[in-house]
């Protein structure tokens, strides 16, 4: 039980990095509070994992300090750091049985054996695993076995948190529902700090009460979900999170006013003071776009994707293309239309990173 | 899919392999099988005798079958003690050696070339390396003041032989082991630590059980070799002192080579043959078991 604290934790894999590029991990200050369930999302070798490496100690970070409360654990080595870690393939001891797995940590630690007895039969019936204890481990299934590599994560009472190294991968789809929720009732009912890396934004945004999205080594945002969708900080966090991603425009700001190719579109607040210099862009996302048959801007439609419960509209706006939500109430769409966009969610981006505006 | 063509001609493909493996094997071996039932006078004239030289093989009481009991028990206690030294050994060594670096590639190479030394090379090597008046080896231990003569002491004698196929095939069990190390995930090493397990459980509870495969190659390898042992002590002791290091194969050559004992020689290696059949066999068994074990 314990906050971990990043002081401008980096790391490099090459011994002498001489330019940003060669770090996996920028500089990153962040807290992780005690009891809070997190996500690491981002694409692959974006530093997810080293983070999750240097927080348990099986990398130790080329710069900055690492806190679990007050102490420095920078340098110690993992096994004493009093963490717990789940990796993207089960791994499990072979010659044991499901219950000797799950003892396997606390045994290590010379717990005393009814101690032992007793949170291995927790942990079993909280994963379903009860009816298999006395089982060899190596002939059960793939998503039994990732369940034996969680078991042992959570088995010690006294750690200071569980990481969790996109522990879903291998898992068939349907049971990976049944498994994460099975985690987020684990979280409930042990109160632990939980960090979670994955590259599914539905499994980050589900699981998670607070989301870091990383990009090439950086954390661009770190929010709640809601956050994370309502109000992306970084274009990459736009386009990343949802599906699809932000609608992102080159555009004129001027006051609460945008020019798109021509066309202008109304902002929710005014920019007054944008720095001059960079690329300024505006962002909506496509629930906040919609398609109308009259007043807006003039589009080409491309084609129409049918969800289901919604309609999306892939269309032309001067040089961008973007994606615009289809109103249940239009029965058919002709090629030429027009979109609006929600000003209050129409976001505006200088070099990437979002500019908050002023009551216009 | 396409139907597969059946046509049996294609058995005629066959036919160079089967006609050389009758030339190397089959007939070498029924011609042993032939002297084996038979006795002969001499001047190529023989007659039928049965199951005659099995009998006496067999029989621990008649000279040849007390001679062979001895060598067979020689050469089941070689192996075993090549096999005790060489695979925990090669086990150890392989652990020593790091998983990257330029280390791997040197030491990985100079562990082998052992294994590139002919028998008899091998033995011509040691048998003056032992040698106590020029011999690095036997003048040392002899300056030590240790009585060690390969040539009169049978314990010199058997640990010398021992030493020299510890030093000769050692290196296949550290390079088999190794390549089974190498093939286990970093993943298990990380869970360990974060398991906080120690040295030895890691050892025990992922190396260990990961290596069994390569292990019983590695097993099967070495007793199939040692087993066999011929040209080492051969060169370097003559299967002496006395008969202290006459191992089966060379009793098998003494008898067959130097008494012209033609029918005893054939029952003998017939049954050294059976033997190590047996054995293969119950290595394949065993592997066979792993394998269906890993599938459940």
């Amino acid at each position: 039980m314990a906050r971990i604290k990043l002081d401008g934790i980096a790391h490099a894999y090459l011994s002498h990095p001489r330019s940003d590029e060669d770090y996996a991990l920028k500089p990153l200050h962040h807290v992780w509070e005690q009891g809070m369930a997190y996500a690491l999302l981002g694409p692959s070798g974006c530093g997810k994992t080293t983070l999750l490496n240097i927080i348990s100690g099986l990398v130790t970070p080329s710069e900055g300090r690492l806190f679990f409360d007050e102490t420095d654990v920078t340098h110690l080595p993992t096994e004493q750091r009093n963490i717990a870690q789940v990796f993207q393939f089960p791994v499990i001891y072979d010659t044991m049985t499901v219950a000797q797995n799950l003892a396997f940590p606390l045994k290590n630690r010379k717990l005393p054996k009814p101690i032992i007895a007793r949170r291995v039969a927790e942990i079993a019936a909280m994963l379903d695993l009860t009816r298999d204890l006395n089982r060899r481990a190596r002939g059960l299934t793939a998503d039994a076995k990732q369940k034996i590599s969680l078991g042992r994560g959570l088995v010690r009472a006294d750690v200071s948190a569980v990481l969790f190294d996109e522990p879903l991968t291998v898992i068939d789809p349907a049971l990976k529902w049944e498994l994460r929720s099975k985690l987020k009732a684990v979280h409930r009912a042990l109160d632990l700090l939980m960090i979670y890396v994955t590259h599914d934004q539905i499994e980050a945004l589900t699981f998670a009460d607070k989301v870091v999205v990383m990009n090439e080594g950086r954390a661009v945002q770190i929010g709640t979900p809601e956050d994370l969708f309502e109000r992306p900080e970084h274009t990459f966090v736009g386009y990343f999170i949802g599906s699809p991603g932000m609608n992102l425009m080159s555009a004129k700001v001027s006051g609460s006013r945008a020019l798109v190719d021509g066309s202008e579109l109304q902002l929710g607040s005014a920019y007054p003071s944008l720095a001059t210099g960079g690329r300024v862009q505006v962002g909506v996302r496509p629930d906040y776009t919609s398609l109308t048959a009259g007043a807006g801007l003039p589009v080409q439609v491309r084609r129409i994707a049918d969800l289901g419960r919604k309609r999306l509209a892939y269309v032309t706006l001067g040089s961008h293309q973007i994606v615009a939500t289809v109103p249940p109430d239009m029965a058919s769409v002709a090629d030429q239309a027009n979109v609006t966009f929600d000003p209050a969610h129409t976001h505006v981006y200088v070099d990437d990173i979002r500019v908050a505006g002023v009551a216009a | 899919m396409t139907e597969k063509p059946i046509n049996n001609r294609a058995w005629l493909f066959t036919l160079p392999v089967l006609a050389f493996v009758l030339f190397s094997s089959i007939i070498p071996m029924m011609t042993v099988v032939n002297y084996s039932v038979q006795d002969t006078m001499g001047a190529n004239h023989f007659f039928w005798n049965g199951a005659g030289w099995f009998r006496d093989l067999l029989n621990p009481s008649t000279e040849i079958g007390a001679r062979f009991n001895d060598a067979l028990f020689r050469t089941l206690a070689f192996s075993l003690t090549a096999l005790l030294v060489e695979v925990p050994l090669g086990i150890a060594m392989a652990l020593c050696i790091p998983r990257k670096g330029w280390v791997v590639g040197v030491s990985l190479v100079v562990m082998a070339l052992p294994m590139l030394i002919p028998w008899n090379v091998v033995g011509t090597i040691w048998q003056i390396f032992t040698r106590a008046d020029i011999g690095l080896f036997g003048a040392a231990l002899t300056g030590l003041g240790i009585n060690y003569n390969v040539t009169q002491n049978a314990v010199s004698a058997w640990i010398t032989i021992v030493i020299i196929d510890v030093w000769h095939w050692t290196p296949l069990v550290i390079l088999l082991s190794y390549a089974g190390l190498r093939a286990i995930p970093d993943a298990f090493y990380q869970a360990a630590r974060i398991d906080g397990a120690s040295r030895w459980a890691v050892f025990l509870n992922i190396e260990l059980p990961k290596l069994q495969k390569v292990l019983v190659i590695a097993v099967l390898l070495r007793f199939m070799q040692t087993f066999m042992i011929y040209t080492e002590p051969v060169v370097v002791t003559g299967g002496g002192p006395g008969s202290a290091t006459t191992f089966l194969s060379i009793d098998l050559v003494k008898i067959a080579l130097g008494q012209v004992d033609l029918g005893n020689a054939a029952a003998m290696s017939l049954v050294y043959y059976l033997i190590t059949l047996t054995v293969c066999w119950i290595f394949y068994t065993i592997m066979a078991q792993i394998e269906r074990r890993r599938d459940a």
